[in-house]
Order: structure tokens, then C-alpha cells, then sequence
């Protein structure tokens, strides 16, 4: 269906579902609850979830298939934002223009660093993208500054032109829109009992567009294109010597791979319109390599899953603080409770990246396929099936 | 697709599931029906403290924080009550805000707007925080305080000095209680054309980002009024560990002051750098070489030792203070601690202070009713002497400290001293001056 395949047609409705059923997923303890700190299911969070799902997407195009390990990719992630807010200021509150240039000046950026990056491969292309994006960060913070909002960033303003837009009344704020119809920041609230199941407009808009780029991600990989692309990853040399230039080839996604990061820019600046220089760090871009590995490079669905487990625990573990934790275990003994909270202490609140840390090792070290062989592993155990017929269900994680 | 079974079983167990859903009590409704964002129940209201907790400034964050722990003590009741015996209004009575108990959040700002605006975001949207505060630089100020405003929720500023929190991004929904950029130039060069001279040349350093910028000029111009000159201004990236290359040209540009537009681990290393090269001992046009810290904190004092002795800076305030307010906050935090509190510290625990003082005046969390109430607003006892919030750009308005690196310090924290307060009147500016101009505050907006 949908020139899918069976199997990728049923992973796409999983998606379609997931994503949809989202508030009630990630929301599954009741309010008040001591647990009720591990609910995800608020729209910023949710909104997070999707659109670095799209960003981990597009740049699993790029390594998981032609194994190109770009390390600069939150640059077009930034330019993407900084796009889309000048639309917003110049143009219309009106999210659509915002994304739409967004993701061609970031696909116009991509061809440029691109053209000069592939000039290399391995090692030294990654380098030479980590140096471009430095560069880019470096001119946003600084040079930039007049265009760029520099340290502060860059925000709509009441004064701003607007031309397409009606004035604003006093004391009303422009949010970003769809065509007046609804704001991004619109919610509904569902109580059921006690549990509070929120549905955010700008969840849904950027939902729908995740899906739309997963199922052009399926297409790219199913496609020839996406056969030439891992053919070069196998073995560029011998492409080669059959006559075959590759270039033009990983030119292509590199560029796919930039507008879909810069995709990812528009939107995450049309659900919260600030845009900040730190988002092209190159700490920013080697997120972005974290989540597609620990997600399973290559596999269709993994980096979605890496980038929702790395945000998850960017804002939700590193929320945790001392009274929390005391919270919890105030039933124990006196020098039990300090005892225990001095061993977890360290893992939560500002040191979430060390658990995180911890985590990727033990994915890397025992799951080299990602989260993605881990339910691989457990579907086996299941079924009952060998090992090898797991494998080969087209979701072969990358080397 | 014929193999769905219906079979009576299932079907009754779906309907039994179905109608043990229905029976819960539903209701769907979209944001608020209260007039603003996430109004608080009867029994208790959420603060929200954003702070950075890693990166540059985690010592600034990890002081903040126990100031606002100490202030949330405080308001409910418990401790020595610290400060609220000694604020000129008296409507705190330590039984939290309104009648309702005080509960906190806490994130981790990392310093970066992007990440601070997300944490702020849960906060508003999973906590239900009614207010937002903290903060240790200017950026993340500026980003916090614009989402506050979109989503109706007040924003009380931490530690952020430059001009544009409260100039060209100030806001309706965001207040700042520490001084600025400008108050410390004005403050400064007073002092300094005392000590140096009017005949001097200047050469700064600056940190290249938004708050170096605005120090820059604040100090250039307040300077040059009293007849100093500025030979260069030079910008040095924010990550820059190692100065040395732009101390060296400092010596033979014909200057005989060194201005450091520094903050925190900048600070740090450029002083350092600095006095290595031998600037301390140089001279210049037949004078002392000097060195300037126009923004100094405790914490950047320790850092670099020795090296700030005798070094001219300004600082929002002091532990070392000696009126009823500076001396019952600096007992509490000490006792609870066990170290005398920051510049940072304190700043954040009078914004906790203030604001649940507006509500309480106001008698209303209406983010509205808090404007109204902090705007124009005159106090006292809160250590800084008589202070305005102003109304036309919401920033504090009180005496500044010029200070200078003790030469003997007695202990770790007995590093700075101060050279003299000064006034109000001489750091007050109109709304619309020059380095503040092209701000625009909007109106409060309340949210839902």
C-alpha cells in the first residue's frame, strides 16, 4: 500500500500510531503521583520527541546508508531556525512560509558545505563538516549578531514588520499559527480520573509531518537511490572502478539529510519561536550521532527511538533533584534513606548525562544494533524464531 | 482480513473495560477557564527555579539554588524567617503565599537558551509553575523571559547584567532585581578618575558575546565623559582559555588600562594572564599600569586568588554589608550552609521575596495583578537600601557597590572590599537612554 511493502506499510501504521496515541502513551501515571515525574506526555516535551525524530531521520539517510559520518549537522539544524524566524518577523506569524524556507535555505547550505565536505570521506569529511559547523556557530554567536540576536538569540518582537500579518492588538503576543486557524500552543485537556491527557495542536502539526518524512525516508531506502547509496557504503571503490561516480550520489543526500534537519530548525522554532546559536554547537551535532547510534543507524525506526530516548532523559531525569528523590524513599529507615539517595544522587538531576552516558555504553558495548536489536532480541525470544531470521527482516544495523 | 474473532468473550470484556473508562469522571476542556496560566489549587502554589546546574556558571546555579531553597523556607514558616523580618513590607507572615504552601521545581538551564527555554517549558507545562526565575546570564535571561511573556507567567530575572534584559528585550511579564552593565559604568568611572586620574588610556577586552558588548560601551562611555580615552576594543571569544596573545599587544598600544569585560571563567584566566605579563608592575605614559573588573562576584574572586588584589570592579551586593537586611540574610544562609552567600544568591532570594510580597499585596496570582503590584513598587531592608522597581522597564533602581581585592584577606571569602556605595542617583537613567533604546514592554500578558 502506498507503494510500501507489507512489512514497511505495518512499521508506518505502528508510527501513525505511536505517534497519534502519544499523550496517552507518555502519560501513563496518574496526577499526584510519585511517578507522575516520569510523565512525558506534555506538549513540549511530545514536540521534542517528533521533531528530533525528523532531524535523526534525515541524517540517517546520510550515515545509515552511504555511511557518511557527518559531525556538523545541527549547523543546518540552526539555519533551518534562523530561517524560520525571520520569516516570522518579516513576513507572516504563519508557520508554512517559515518551514518552507527554512528547508531550502538550509538544502542551499547543505550544497555548499557538502560540495566542499565529500571532496573527502571518513574521517576527514567528518572533520571538515565539525569545522564548518564550528564556524557557523562561532559567526552566529559574534560576527553574525545583527542577524543572528548573537548570545540572546533570536525572537520575534511586537515591533516587527509583519506584512502579511493584521496588527496586533495592545497587549496581545504574535504566536506562531496555521493559516489563523490554530495556534501552536493550543491545547485540549482530557481528565479521565485522575490522569490529565493533554492534546497540543503544534504536537499534532509537527506529528503529521514526521510522518509524512518517515514514509519518505521508507521511499529513499526501498528506492535505487537508496540501493546506489548503500552500494557506496559497502564498497566505494569498486563503484568506482565499474565507472560509476559516486559523488553526485552522496551529494544528493547529503543535501536530503540537510533540508531534513533544517526542517526539523523550522518547526522546533514555529513550536517555541527562539532561536539560539548553542543549537549549532558541536556538542548539538554530536546528539544527533548519539541518537541515530543508540537508536540502530540504518534501521528505519531507531533513530526516532534514539532521539525520544535522549530527550526523555534530558528533561525528564534531569528534573530529579534531592527533595524528589527524598520523596520517594522517605519510607525507609533514617540511615537507609541517606544511604540510598546518596548512591542515586549522583545519576539523576545534573548528572543525567552520566546516566545517559552509562546507557550508551552498555547499548554500544551489548546491543551494537541499537534499541532496535534490542526488540529485535526480545520479538525472538517471543517467537521463538532463530536469531538469523530476525536479521534479516531489512533492518540490518550498520557497522 | 477475516481473522478478527468477535467472539462473546472478548466483546463483553471490551464493553466491561469500555464502560469502567466512561464511569471515571471525564471532562475535556481546552487551557484554562481561570483568566491565567495555571493558576494554583488551595493548598499549594509551584515555583519554578531554572538554574544553571552544568556548564560555565554551575557555581553561580548551584548558590542561586540554595538561596531559593532558603527563601522557600522562609516563606513558609520554617528557619529564622532570614530577610522577611527586616523587608520594609510586612504582609509575609511565613505562612507561604496566600494561604497556600510554597512547592518547587527545579531545572537545569546548562547556560544555553535553547535548554533553558525547555526546561522552563515543562515547568509551565507539566508542573504548573506560576512563576519562572533564576538564571546566570544574560542570554538565557533574555530567551526565559520572552517565553514567560508569550505564556503569562511572570519571570523574575536571576543573575543577568546586561543592558538589554531590561532595555532592548525588556518585557511586561519580567522583572530584574540585579543591577546592570550601565549602573556599573556610571558607578565605576566616578571612582576611577579618583584613583587614576582623568588622563588615561584605556584598551579593553571584551567577552564576545551580547553582555560584553553592553559593558563595553556602559564603561567606554561613562569613561570618556570624565576625559579618559579608549585606544581599542578588542573581542575575545566566549571559550577563550588562554589570553595571552591578546594581553601581549595591551602593553605597547600606548594604554596604561587594561579593562577586562570578563565574567566567571574568563574573568579567571585573562586576570591571570594579565597579571603574569607583568601588567601589575608595568608602566605607561609615566603612570601605574591598572587593571578594571567592571562586573566582580565572590566566586570569580576566588577563582583567581591573589591576582585581584587591589583591582577595581562593582558588584550588586555583599555579604560583607552591614545593614539589618544584608546581616539577617547572611546569618540564615550561614547557618544553614555554613558559608557566607553570594552576589548571585542574594539577588534570587530577594526576586522569590518580592514576588510572593506582590502577590500577596495583590491579593491575586494574576500574572496582571503582579505587574500592577511590582511596578512602581519602593522597599527597603532587603539589603540594598531603598530600591524602585521601576515601571517603565521593570529594573531595580538602588545604590551600587564599588569594590576592590582586599590586599589581606582574612578568609576564603573575605576577598572583596567595598570602596564606597554608590547612590541611586547616579546610576539612574531615563527609560529611553541611548544603550537601552529600542525596547518596547508590551503589556502583562496573563496567558489563558
Amino acid at each position: 500500500m502506498l507503494g510500501l511493502e507489507k512489512k514497511d506499510f505495518r512499521l508506518l501504521l505502528i508510527v501513525v500510531a505511536l505517534t497519534m496515541l502519544a499523550p496517552f502513551i507518555l502519560n501513563p501515571f496518574p496526577e499526584g503521583s510519585d511517578m507522575a515525574q516520569f510523565n512525558a506526555g506534555y506538549p513540549d516535551l511530545m514536540q521534542r520527541f517528533v521533531i528530533f525524530g525528523i532531524l535523526a531521520i534525515g541524517f540517517n539517510i546520510l550515515f545509515g546508508l552511504t555511511g557518511y559520518l557527518s559531525f556538523g549537522h545541527a549547523a543546518f539544524l540552526g539555519v533551518g531556525s534562523y530561517a524560520a524566524v525571520w520569516m516570522f518577523k518579516l513576513l507572516s506569524m504563519n508557520v508554512i512560509p517559515a518551514i518552507l524556507l527554512s528547508v531550502v535555505i538550509a538544502g542551499v547550505f547543505a550544497l555548499i558545505i557538502g560540495y566542499v565536505s565529500l571532496r573527502r570521506s571518513g574521517i576527514y569529511f567528518s572533520i571538515l563538516t565539525l569545522a564548518f559547523a564550528q564556524m557557523s556557530y562561532a559567526l552566529a554567536y559574534s560576527v553574525l549578531t545583527p542577524l543572528t540576536g548573537g548570545e540572546t538569540g533570536l525572537q520575534p518582537k511586537p515591533g516587527d514588520p509583519r506584512i502579511l500579518d493584521r496588527a496586533l492588538e495592545p497587549g496581545e503576543t504574535a504566536t506562531p499559527g496555521l493559516f489563523g486557524l490554530f495556534d501552536m500552543r493550543d491545547s485540549l485537556e482530557l481528565t479521565v480520573g485522575n490522569w490529565v491527557f493533554t492534546f497540543n495542536a503544534g504536537y499534532y502539526f509537527a506529528a503529521v509531518i514526521m510522518i509524512i518524512a518517515f514514509y519518505m525516508s521508507i521511499r529513499i531506502f526501498r528506492s535505487p537511490f537508496g540501493m546506489m547509496l548503500r552500494a557506496i557504503k559497502s564498497n566505494q571503490t569498486r563503484m568506482s572502478y565499474t565507472g560509476l561516480n559516486a559523488r553526485p550520489y552522496t551529494l544528493a543526500a547529503f543535501v536530503i539529510s540537510g533540508m531534513y534537519a533544517g526542517l526539523a530548525g523550522g518547526l522546533l522554532v514555529s513550536m517555541d519561536p527562539q532561536a539560539g546559536a548553542e543549537r549549532m554547537f558541536w556538542t548539538a551535532s554530536g546528539e544527533i550521532v548519539l541518537m541515530t547510534i543508540l537508536g540502530g543507524a540504518g534501521t528505519l525506526i531507531g533513530p526516532v527511538l534514539g532521539a525520544g530516548f535522549i530527550k526523555y532523559f534530558e528533561n525528564i531525569v534531569s528534573k530529579i533533584n534531592k527533595t524528589t528523590l527524598e520523596g520517594w524513599f522517605y519510607w525507609l529507615p533514617d540511615g537507609l534513606e541517606d544511604l540510598v539517595i546518596t548512591v542515586i544522587y549522583p545519576f539523576v538531576g545534573k548528572g543525567w548525562h552520566l546516566t545517559l552516558g552509562l546507557l550508551f555504553m552498555l547499548v554500544v558495548i551489548f546491543l551494537p544494533g541499537g534499541l532496535v536489536q534490542g526488540g529485535q532480541k526480545i520479538a525472538a525470544a517471543f517467537t521463538r524464531k532463530k536469531p538469523d531470521d530476525a536479521k534479516s527482516s531489512a533492518t540490518e544495523p550498520a557497522e | 482480513m477475516n481473522n478478527s474473532t468477535f467472539s462473546r468473550r472478548r466483546v463483553l470484556k471490551t464493553g466491561a473495560i469500555a464502560s469502567a473508562g466512561l464511569a471515571l469522571p471525564t471532562y475535556l476542556r481546552a487551557d484554562g477557564h481561570t483568566g491565567f496560566t495555571n493558576a494554583p489549587g488551595d493548598n499549594e502554589v509551584i515555583l519554578g527555579f531554572n538554574v544553571p546546574q552544568t556548564g560555565p556558571y554551575a557555581d553561580e546555579g548551584a548558590d542561586e539554588l540554595r538561596a531559593y531553597e532558603l527563601a522557600v523556607e522562609h516563606l513558609n514558616g520554617g528557619g529564622d524567617g532570614g530577610m522577611l523580618g527586616t523587608f520594609s513590607s510586612k504582609v509575609l507572615d511565613g505562612t507561604g503565599i496566600l494561604g497556600r504552601e510554597v512547592k518547587y521545581v527545579t531545572g537545569d538551564t546548562q547556560t544555553k537558551s535553547d535548554a533553558a527555554r525547555a526546561s522552563a517549558r515543562s515547568m509551565i507545562e507539566k508542573d504548573g509553575a506560576i512563576m519562572i526565575t533564576g538564571g546566570s546570564s544574560s542570554g538565557v535571561a533574555v530567551a526565559v523571559q520572552a517565553l514567560c511573556q508569550e505564556a503569562g507567567i511572570i519571570f523574575m530575572a536571576g543573575l543577568t547584567h546586561s543592558n538589554d534584559t531590561t532595555g532592548k528585550d525588556r518585557r511586561a511579564n519580567g522583572f530584574r532585581h540585579f543591577f546592570n552593565s550601565y549602573m556599573s559604568g556610571a558607578a565605576l568611572a566616578p571612582v576611577l578618575a579618583a584613583n587614576y586620574g582623568t588622563d588615561r588610556k584605556a584598551y579593553h577586552l571584551t567577552a564576545d558575546y551580547n553582555w560584553g558588548y553592553t559593558t563595553e560601551e556602559a564603561v567606554k562611555s561613562s569613561t570618556e565623559a570624565l576625559g579618559w580615552e579608549t585606544v581599542n576594543a578588542v573581542k575575545t571569544p566566549l571559550t577563550q582559555t588562554d589570553f595571552s596573545s591578546y594581553i601581549a599587544p595591551v602593553l605597547n598600544s600606548g594604554a596604561d588600562v587594561l579593562v577586562l569585560n570578563h565574567y566567571g571563567g574568563n574573568m579567571v584566566n585573562s586576570l591571570t594572564n594579565a597579571v603574569q605579563f607583568g601588567l601589575r608592575e608595568a608602566q605607561a605614559n609615566g603612570q601605574n599600569f591598572e587593571i578594571i573588573v567592571p562586573l566582580y562576584s565572590r566566586l570569580m574572586a576566588k577563582g583567581a586568588g591573589a591576582n585581584v588584589k587591589g583591582i577595581f570592579g562593582s558588584t550588586n551586593w555583599h555579604w560583607s554589608l552591614q545593614d539589618e537586611g544584608s546581616k539577617a540574610f547572611v546569618q540564615s544562609f550561614g547557618t544553614k550552609y555554613g558559608f557566607p552567600p553570594s552576589q548571585a544568591a542574594h539577588t534570587t532570594y530577594v526576586q522569590t521575596l518580592l514576588y510572593a510580597d506582590a502577590v500577596t499585596r495583590a491579593n491575586s496570582f494574576n500574572p496582571c495583578a503582579v505587574v500592577e503590584a511590582l511596578e512602581d513598587y519602593e522597599f527597603d531592608g532587603l539589603g540594598n537600601g531603598k530600591t524602585l522597581y521601576r515601571g517603565a522597564d521593570h529594573q531595580c533602581f538602588k545604590d551600587v557597590l564599588v569594590v576592590k581585592g582586599k590586599e589581606n584577606p582574612e578568609n576564603e571569602f573575605d576577598l572583596l572590599e567595598i570602596v564606597e556605595v554608590t547612590p541611586v542617583e547616579q546610576v539612574t537613567y531615563a527609560p529611553d537612554h541611548p544603550q537601552f533604546a529600542g525596547g518596547d514592554l508590551g503589556t502583562c500578558n496573563p496567558g489563558a
